[in-house]
């Protein structure tokens, strides 16, 4: 059962030889082949770049000369410059953009021999929570293919979810790795803000995005991690910090764990069945010796018009460079300079990006700079001390990572609004820069629902720990959709 | 404070975006209810809080001023919608 292998088994395999990289990487493409013309979870696949990487990986490991990864395809979010590859961001303006360098987050992969194995639909420029916006098409949650796979990382969550990937990357602004993990049942980290480069990740709201592994297994996101994390002077944001294990503490016992539940939560416009899942999963970790302590975080329902405010003002100024100039899209027909801009970014932007690079312009013109930037800007504040004041009585928070499961496709796309509610339970971690994963935590009404574990800044080792003793624990993290 | 026609036209303006007719007045039925949301901020008195922009309110790096990029103008100029005689083409801008 290649296909539901965890990382160190696949690592297994290729180090006593029992099946090289090329054969592996054949096999997941084979996969895709078959089941992505109806899924649509990757945007480019190229199978030569592909399999060459693997005969290098396979050069690699003949020599002795491995990391945990090598020889592994991972799929990888189509937000990540990869040199020579298509990256189009799910959108028009880069249909046709080759990436002429790589993100360091590609690097790093490449470094550790692993193999590229194509890149996966998302939301247009991570805008959305069900990669409905994608100028590619919209992606099949693999669980109900009427539904959607949550987004922005969707093709990601769908081609792991069906096992067409061992693992993926995603990115993270607003929620964008744990709430498609949620949806479509995987394990998702969006680390602290700072520990994964940002460069060549192409940017929608650079004080909040950041990039993170997306798998079946916690272990498996810490040994993605090992690879992921790290200093880049390209970024100025990046943190310069010690490198870290982030398998190190994976097995260590949970007694003396103090949980933080946010009565916030677990409130009105939570689905039912999710409240369940959660509230079993807590109970899991109260018989694994962990105490659970009420918490509150009262400026959870301020995150939405924050974020709405501070993710579409940064978005505007970093989209801006769009200009049909030096890469991008242009309008065939224009009559000057100004008309070849509004035309180009008419043409080459889908509807949600336009809404939000307008409230951003908005927010930023003059005179109203203080009422929303600033105001935003101060609540921001207001939201990371309600997690200073919590962290002081529990040792992770946990809740629900989406307020309910998968919905269909379409439910939502008229309703932008209704659209972003669906990140209530995440945002608030993107504007206080902390570290949040999703755990599979069970089914409701047969659909996937994640556990959300919250941790302080830099305890992602200790959240993998605690993600990682719940699925020795329970399986829900082994199980798989039917028709795959 | 709500949004006009003409408001929605000025925003796309400045956000370098042509709109036609239509498209402006659905934008201005989405746009008013997403600022109908934005504006539960004002609920909230904020007077004398530090604005935050980064989570771990560090400064920005100095480096040294020395060349780091290689030239690699025929690759990123391979890209580019127009090209001649190795500089982008616009429109043309100065009479």
């Amino acid at each position: 059962m290649m296909i539901n292998s965890s990382l160190k088994e696949l690592a297994t395999l290729l180090a006593s030889k029992k099946i090289s990289s090329v054969e592996m990487t054949r096999e997941f493409l084979a996969r895709i082949d078959r089941l992505n013309p109806d899924i649509n979870a990757f945007i480019t696949l190229d199978k030569e770049k592909s399999l060459a990487q693997a005969a290098a990986a396979d050069q690699r490991i003949s020599q002795g000369n491995i990391t945990p990864l090598t020889g592994i395809p991972f799929a990888q979010k189509d937000i990540f410059c990869a040199k020579g590859w298509r990256t189009t961001c799910g959108s028009k303006m880069l249909a046709n953009f080759t990436a002429p360098y790589d993100a360091h987050i590609i690097e790093q992969f490449d470094r550790a021999g692993a193999v590229n194995l194509g890149k996966t639909n998302m939301d247009e420029f991570a805008m959305g929570s069900s990669n409905e916006t994608s100028f590619f098409g919209k992606v099949q949650n693999p669980w109900d293919r009427a539904r959607v796979p949550g987004g922005s990382s969707g093709g990601s969550a769908a081609a792991v979810a069906a096992r067409l990937a061992p693992a993926a990357t995603g990115t993270d602004t607003g929620g964008s790795i744990r709430q498609p993990a949620s949806l479509c049942g995987l394990s998702g980290l969006k680390p602290t803000y700072g520990v994964c480069s940002r460069y060549g990740m192409i940017a929608f709201a650079s004080s909040l995005d950041q990039a993170g592994p997306m798998a079946k297994s916690a272990e498996d996101l810490a040994l993605m991690m090992n690879a992921m994390a790290g200093f880049d002077s390209r970024d100025s944001t990046s943190l310069q910090r010690e490198t870290e294990d982030y398998t190190r503490d994976l097995n260590k016992p949970l007694a003396g764990l103090r949980i933080g539940l946010p009565k916030e939560y677990f409130a009105e416009g939570l689905d039912a069945g999710v409240a369940k899942v959660v509230e079993e999963a807590i109970a899991q970790y109260r018989k694994l010796g962990a105490e659970t302590v009420g918490i509150s975080l009262p400026n959870t329902q301020l995150s939405i018009p924050v974020y709405y405010v501070l993710a579409p003002a940064e978005a505007s100024s970093n989209l801006s460079r769009y200009d049909g100039v030096r890469y991008g899209h242009r309008a065939p027909e224009y009559t000057d300079l100004l008309d070849m801009y509004c035309k180009s970014r008419a043409q080459g932007f889908g509807a949600e990006v336009k809404r939000r690079i307008m409230i951003g312009t908005y927010v930023l013109s003059a005179g109203y700079y203080d009422a929303y930037y600033l105001k935003a800007q101060q609540l921001r504040r207001l939201i990371a001390q309600d997690f200073e004041q919590a962290f002081k009585q529990c040792n992770v928070i946990m809740g629900p990572a989406a307020p309910g499961t998968a919905f269909k496709t379409g439910e939502k796309t008229d309703d932008p609004v209704a659209m972003y509610l669906e990140d209530i339970y995440t945002i608030a971690v993107n504007l206080a820069g902390l570290p949040g994963m999703s755990i599979p935590a069970g089914f409701a009404n047969g659909l996937p629902v994640g556990l959300q574990i919250i941790g302080n800044y830099f305890d992602e080792a200790h959240m993998l720990n605690v993600g990682h003793t719940y699925q020795q624990a329970t399986d829900w993290h082994t199980r798989m959709p039917e028709g795959i | 404070m709500s949004l006009t026609l003409p408001d929605v036209k000025r925003i796309a303006h400045l956000a370098r975006i042509e709109v036609t007719e239509d498209e402006a007045q659905a934008t201005l039925n989405k746009l008013t209810g997403i600022l109908g949301l934005i504006e539960q901020m004002q609920a909230v008195d904020t007077i004398g809080i530090a604005p935050m922009s980064h989570s771990q309110d560090v400064t920005q790096r100095l480096r040294d001023d020395v060349v780091t990029a290689t030239n690699q103008r025929e690759l990123f100029q391979s890209i580019a919608p127009a090209v001649e005689n190795g500089l982008y083409l616009v429109p043309k801008v100065i009479e």
